[in-house]
């Protein structure tokens, strides 16, 4: 039998179940540990990215070549005569998907992703959609997760920081409530979580709660995810006495569980302090490593009936 | 069905009955009616028993599918249609809520990428609270009701 993720589309993680989810993330571990590079033998694959985004870019063609396969693309779809001669993305993605195995892709817009399997005669693989959805980014946070506690059941997790514009944090939020993880907010009241997002913990009876500081859900978490709280979006008095609430330093992780993890989908600034990098709790390197794992895992199972 | 009355009788074409007043003209608009070069007959601001005042609209020689008919379920919940052939009723559809609204208007989202592709905007539709919300399924972004009316 076909696994179920065969010659399917990735674009957005409300589309996975909870056995899709824990397949790629067992698949991502077994590749980490026992290395493959049969398994895109002969695959070629696109790497469209229509808006520059560095290290997504870096692991995705990491994992392609590490599994043996190659890649044709772009890193910056502005450069190309495709934007140029205002040609639709429905005929790009048409004409590119017709050389190809399977398509990866980042786009600036919101849709863009959904759009483009629409006319695309091979999977596939949404790379970021404008503020909208980077399963793959969820599903390396969900393998980092897996890895560091042996399971993705029944999880205390912590998110702190901007979890207003956060897509990580939203995608990730909707991911772990397929596994019966308990909820931590900590956030500036202007950039709380979205109550669509809390409306859906609700309406799956989820437990969520709202902290004012990290030192209070410390205790009890297993995970914390950490975000940076932009510049940007507020008034520079008003940032500087606000951003220190939501800084992760050695003392605020006094009274930690041992099994403790911190995430963070980098770039950091010093939203967490650089003594903390040296704790076992500091987790976000090997993350940001798992990056290649997890889209090697995706991309093995989308391209192979078995494997 | 004394109502009737009030406005010419149609020989085929569909009437919109039982419109919240005020509802006509947004409908006549989104509908894009009057594109459509057929006669149409309004009734604004008619008496009616259940909504003390109603609007009614009757569109010659069209005839709306039940599709069509449920995208004006969001606009004017509670609104009848008749469509008639040969002065006989032949189908009537009680406003239900659609599971999906077609083509029925643009993305509020302006990077959503369906303003700029050969595609439909697509949206899912569901009840919450007091409120109707609609998904776009390419940006996943959910918009109130209100918020598309006033587009
Ligand atoms: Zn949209």
């Amino acid at each position: 039998m076909a696994n179920p993720l065969y010659q399917k589309h990735i674009i957005s993680i409300p589309d996975f179940s909870r056995q899709e989810m824990e397949l790629i993330v067992e698949t991502a571990a077994e590749l980490k540990s026992n290395p493959n590079p049969g398994l895109l033998q002969g695959k070629v694959i696109a790497s469209c990215f229509f808006e520059a985004s560095t290290r997504t870019r870096l692991s995705f063609e990491t994992a392609i070549q590490r599994l043996g396969g190659s890649f044709i693309g772009f890193d910056n779809g502005a450069n190309t005569s495709l934007a140029k001669k205002g040609e639709t993305l429905a005929d790009s993605v048409q004409v590119i998907a017709s050389y190809v195995d399977a398509f990866v892709m980042r786009h600036p817009q919101e849709g863009a992703a959904r759009l483009a399997s629409e006319f695309s005669s091979v999977p596939v693989i949404n790379a970021g959609d404008g503020s909208n959805q980077h399963p793959t980014q969820t599903l390396l946070d969900l393998f980092s997760i897996y890895e560091c506690q042996k399971k993705l059941d029944g999880l205390n997790i912590a998110f702190v920081g901007d979890l207003k514009y956060g897509r990580t944090v939203h995608s990730l939020t909707q991911a772990l409530s397929a596994f019966d993880c308990r909820f931590a907010f900590i956030a500036p009241d202007a950039l709380g979580m979205p109550e669509y997002i809390t409306d859906e913990l609700d309406e799956k009876n989820i437990h969520h709660r709202r902290f004012d500081t990290i030192e209070e859900a410390v205790p009890e978490a297993d995970i914390i995810y950490m975000t940076r709280v932009q510049k940007e979006r507020f008034d520079e008095t008003e940032f500087k006495h606000m951003a220190a609430k939501y800084i992760l330093t050695l003392d605020t992780l006094k009274g930690a569980r041992d099994n403790l993890k911190i995430l963070h989908p980098l770039p950091r600034v010093d939203e967490i302090a650089v003594a903390v990098d040296k704790t076992p709790y500091a987790y976000y390197f090997e993350q940001a490593q798992n990056g290649v794992y997890a889209r090697e895992a995706l991309l093995a199972l989308v391209l192979n009936e078995q494997i | 069905m004394a109502n009737k009355l009030q406005v010419e009788a149609i020989k085929t074409g569909t009437v919109i009955d039982h419109i919240p007043a005020g509802q006509g003209m947004k409908i006549l608009k989104r509908m894009e009616l009057i594109k459509l070069k057929e006669k149409i007959t309004v009734g604004f601001n008619l008496p009616s028993k259940n909504l003390g005042m109603k609007d009614l609209i009757k569109v010659a020689n069209l005839l709306f599918t039940e599709e069509e008919a449920n995208q004006l379920a969001l606009f004017a919940p509670g609104a009848t249609i008749n469509v008639i052939e040969n002065y006989i009723i032949k189908d009537k559809f009680e406003m239900s809520l659609p599971d999906v609204v077609q083509a029925a208007f643009d993305c509020p989202n302006s990077n959503c990428i369906s303003h700029s592709e050969p595609v439909q905007s697509y949206f899912t539709v569901k009840q919450k609270n007091n409120d109707i919300q609609l998904k776009c399924k390419y940006c996943e972004k959910s918009f109130s009701k209100s918020i598309v009316e006033d587009l």
